[in-house]
């Protein structure tokens, strides 16, 4: 029995709808059946596998100014036709299309399951946001490079519709995503460590298996006018736990932290705390907490009216291989809770 | 120094009224292994478990791993100045039982012991699932204190390694490994040096340098041959997948693969063996002073290898930069921890200059495992080692962790065939 | 407060105060009890001068 065609569904902007242009860049998600402006070469790339049903179309000025909505309002439209694949773009530079195209793939995988893919310029500032979660194949900068880029995104949505494993990108055309992936090779790290030594002396092209990552910079919070009427709070990475670890935060690669009430305490004790962090020498902080998480110089300092009030609770987490993105995520509700809670400032120690 | 690796294969290992060695057998006298572990008053019990590749076996929780050796000519013990007489190691022949590893198992003293699975899909990720295993299980007499019970534990290790190496004695080798730097080398050839830096910070994270604290060390020269013969010693178990057991420092593969390619493909020039302590003012003492070795060897360039994560890689980046800074060039071997979905930065610190990286693997990716037949030690200990987590048990047995509980799935010596790759 | 300083550099902290050693940032078990304690709150007390100084960018306060 011959497979059916697997179903594809599209999405544009105004202009490649051949709607109009900057002045139709407000106009609401639509749909129409099949395919449209740039979908018709993209159906031809597709051959008799694949079918374009329906093509979605936003103007980028709704989407930007209504991003979560509008994508929303992408899938419900998507939904009805049931894809096998999902596809948005080319967005070449173009930073408004650009975003929008992610914002949609990504809303439609994770609230339909569909797989996705798009195609934009290196630089388009979609591929930055939302690198992470959807394919993304390469294109150039200008409209030019429509008749280059047509082959190349309708040869992922044809793996992906007749459901092929996605390779490494360099393999399979799209732009890496930043997400490692573990797999077992012919050669040992030892000799793939001197292998690329060797060829670095030689001044040969070596490939590194990893490049240096960056990380976010934050700008900094204005400093703290009136420290004897400030609340302070502790926070610390170091584990530092009452006894027990009831919460049982994990000894490394932490799912969470904790807040406890320090009220009416003014020295962490051996008896009632201890460390649960794994990644250092626990017997000095588990003879005086107070070498990790300083409560006792934090309390004197409030009895002495230097600092205006110690907050009521500590937080904790383990920063043991714990992930950034858990790190991130933690350090947001904690902060979260603390602005609510009237605290300006915080001595974070880390081990 | 010319040493000679006597290499007796073992391929099966089982109790027997002596021990000895008989076509390949390696034959365990269980009740003298267990008295000689508990000639350690700080021990109250020793009990012994037997391991094959591809049995239904889970080992847990695994504090070091030590291959059997001894030396030929009859010197006392076979770790100097731990558990031996002090000498310098890497010269003569040594007799190794390949294909064999005692595991030392028990009480857990922290959170950084790990597992070996001897079947199933976690196999592939340890060498220590190919081995026949010889595990000594070991309890502390009440209220030991931690450090006493990590070096009971230790030497026990190494005594029991070193007692079934004695049952090489008179056997013929299968197969004799010379490693000898020989004279000169073709002065075209690229020079290569080793930076080795091994963890030194506290309980569980310390490594002994012929029996001296790895800390309280400058970093020093030391001959490739003193590694691969029982110089360096494991007191580290952190974490279960990127520490150097002491099998991985006596047959450590950067070393091994730098000597297959010496007088053809390069020149390797020397092996400076450095610490990763726990203070900023150390960690730039030590960086610049291996730096300098590696400058004086007069190395062209420099493979820098790295013991466990997070502040060790700040020591590595120093390492890195500093010797680059000497126009020397480098590669680093590390390993990754992104996140169990892989997205995040994988390392806590960074320099330019490291353009040349060797991924061994995410540290952080979960893998579910089947539960075992059989298991040697404890599982519960599994939801509180580094890599668990609570309900990383089933009720049925089965195991899901990072793979940072694995013992050696990450081992930035690069001895497995893991790595990470860009999606 | 961390002992490592390149590493809080790395991941972006604006307000650095250089801390003792990893198992123990904020004290000394080599000192006396008393010394100890001291120390820690010299070190508390650069981290709320620190809290208390407008900054451009990353900043060690280590003076």
């Amino acid at each position: 029995m011959a497979r059916g065609r697997y179903r594809v569904v599209h999405y544009l902007n105004q202009f490649f709808a051949q709607i109009g242009g900057e002045e139709k860049a407000g106009i609401p998600p639509q749909v129409k059946e099949g395919a449209v402006g740039p979908g018709i070469p993209l159906q031809q790339a597709l051959g008799d596998e694949g079918e374009i049903v329906a093509t979605v179309i936003c103007g980028d000025n709704y989407f930007g100014e209504n991003i979560e909505t509008a994508a929303e309002a992408v899938v419900e439209l998507v939904a009805p036709h049931r894809p096998d694949v999902f596809v948005a773009g080319p967005a070449f530079n173009a930073g408004r299309y650009g975003i929008a195209c992610g914002a949609a793939c990504t809303a439609v995988r994770k609230r339909l399951g569909v797989p996705v893919v798009t195609a934009m310029y290196e630089e388009n500032p979609g591929l930055e946001l939302y690198r992470k979660e959807v394919f993304v194949i390469p294109a150039p900068r200008s409209v030019q490079g429509m008749k280059e880029t047509i082959p190349k995104l309708a040869g992922f949505v044809r793996k992906l519709g007749l459901g092929q494993p996605i390779g490494l990108p360099q393999a399979d055309g799209y732009l890496p995503r930043g997400i490692r992936v573990n797999a077992f090779v012919e050669r040992t790290g030892a000799q793939r460590a001197v292998d690329m030594l060797l060829a670095k002396l030689k001044g040969e092209a070596f490939q590194t298996e990893y490049a240096m990552p960056t990380f976010e910079r934050i700008p900094p919070s204005p400093a703290i006018k009136e420290l004897s009427a400030a609340t302070i709070a502790l926070v610390t990475t170091g584990g530092i736990v009452p006894r027990g670890n009831p919460d049982r935060i994990e000894a490394a690669s932490a799912s969470k932290f904790a807040a406890y009430s320090i009220a009416g305490t003014d020295d962490l004790t051996a008896d009632a705390y201890q460390t649960c962090h794994g990644g250092y020498d626990p017997v000095y902080a588990n003879e005086d907490p107070d070498r990790v998480l300083p409560l006792d110089a934090a309390r004197a300092l409030e009895r002495d009216g230097i600092i205006g009030h110690l907050h009521e609770e500590y937080y904790v987490t383990v920063g043991n291989a714990t992930s950034v993105a858990n790190a991130q995520k933690f350090g947001k509700a904690i902060a979260e809770r603390l602005v609510a809670a009237g605290v300006d400032g915080v001595i974070l120690t880390s081990t | 120094m010319r040493l000679e690796l006597g290499i007796v294969k073992i391929r099966d290992v089982q109790f027997g009224e002596t021990t000895r060695i008989e076509n390949g057998v390696l034959y365990v006298n269980e009740s003298e292994l267990i008295a000689l572990a508990l000639r350690d008053p700080r021990l109250a019990v020793a009990e012994v478990g037997l391991a094959r590749p591809g049995e239904s076996v889970r080992i847990i929780p695994v504090k070091d791993v030590i291959e059997p050796r001894i030396k030929a000519d009859g010197a006392e013990g076979y770790y100097p100045g731990m558990a031996g007489g002090m000498r310098t190691a890497g010269s003569g022949r040594t007799n190794v039982l390949r294909g064999t590893n005692v595991l030392t198992v028990g009480r857990i003293i922290g959170y950084q012991e790990g597992f070996v699975d001897m079947t199933g899909p976690g196999a592939a990720f340890s060498p220590f699932s190919y081995t026949n295993n010889v595990v000594l299980i070991l309890h502390p007499v009440e209220g030991l204190p931690e450090h006493a019970h990590e070096e009971a534990v230790r030497l026990a290790g190494l005594r029991a390694a070193t007692y079934l190496g004695e049952a090489s004695r008179g056997v013929v080798p299968d197969e004799v490994q010379v490693y000898d730097l020989g004279g000169a080398i073709d002065p075209t050839l690229p020079r290569v040096a080793y930076v080795y830096p091994v963890l030194s910070q506290g309980l569980l994270h310390d490594t002994y340098l012929y029996g001296a604290d790895a800390k309280s060390l400058l970093p020093t020269l030391i001959h490739p041959n003193e590694v691969l013969d029982g110089a360096i010693v494991s007191g580290n178990c952190v974490s279960a997948c990127d520490k150097h057991t002491t099998c991985h420092h006596l047959n450590n593969p950067v070393i091994e693969d730098l000597y297959r390619r010496h007088g053809s493909g390069l020149n390797f020039v020397g092996v400076v063996v450095t610490n990763l302590n726990v203070t900023l003012a150390d960690k730039e003492r030590s960086s610049s002073y291996a730096a300098k070795l590696v400058k004086l060897l007069g190395a062209d360039g420099a493979v820098i290898s790295k013991e466990g994560f997070g502040n060790p890689d700040a020591d590595v980046m120093m390492l890195c930069k500093k010797i680059e800074d000497y126009g020397i060039r480098t590669v680093l071997i590390t390993d990754e921890y992104a996140g169990r979905d892989g997205s995040s930065q994988s390392l806590a610190d960074t320099v330019p200059q490291a353009d040349a990286v060797v991924s061994v693997g995410n540290a952080n990716a979960v893998i579910t495992l089947p539960p075992m037949d059989r298991i040697i030690g404890d599982l519960r200990p599994a939801e509180v080692i580094a890599g668990g987590f609570v309900g990383s048990v089933a009720a049925d047995g089965a195991l899901s962790v990072e793979i940072q509980a694995i013992m050696g799935s990450t081992c930035q010596l690069g001895l497995g065939k893991l790595a990470a790759q860009e999606h | 407060m961390a002992a490592i300083v390149p590493i809080s550099m790395t991941v972006g902290a604006n307000r650095i105060v250089p801390a003792v050693a990893i198992p123990h940032p904020l004290g000394n078990p080599a000192l006396p009890e008393r010394d100890e304690r001291e120390l820690r709150l010299r070190l508390v007390k650069k981290g709320l001068r620190a809290l208390q100084t407008d900054v451009e960018k990353q900043t060690v306060f280590d003076g």
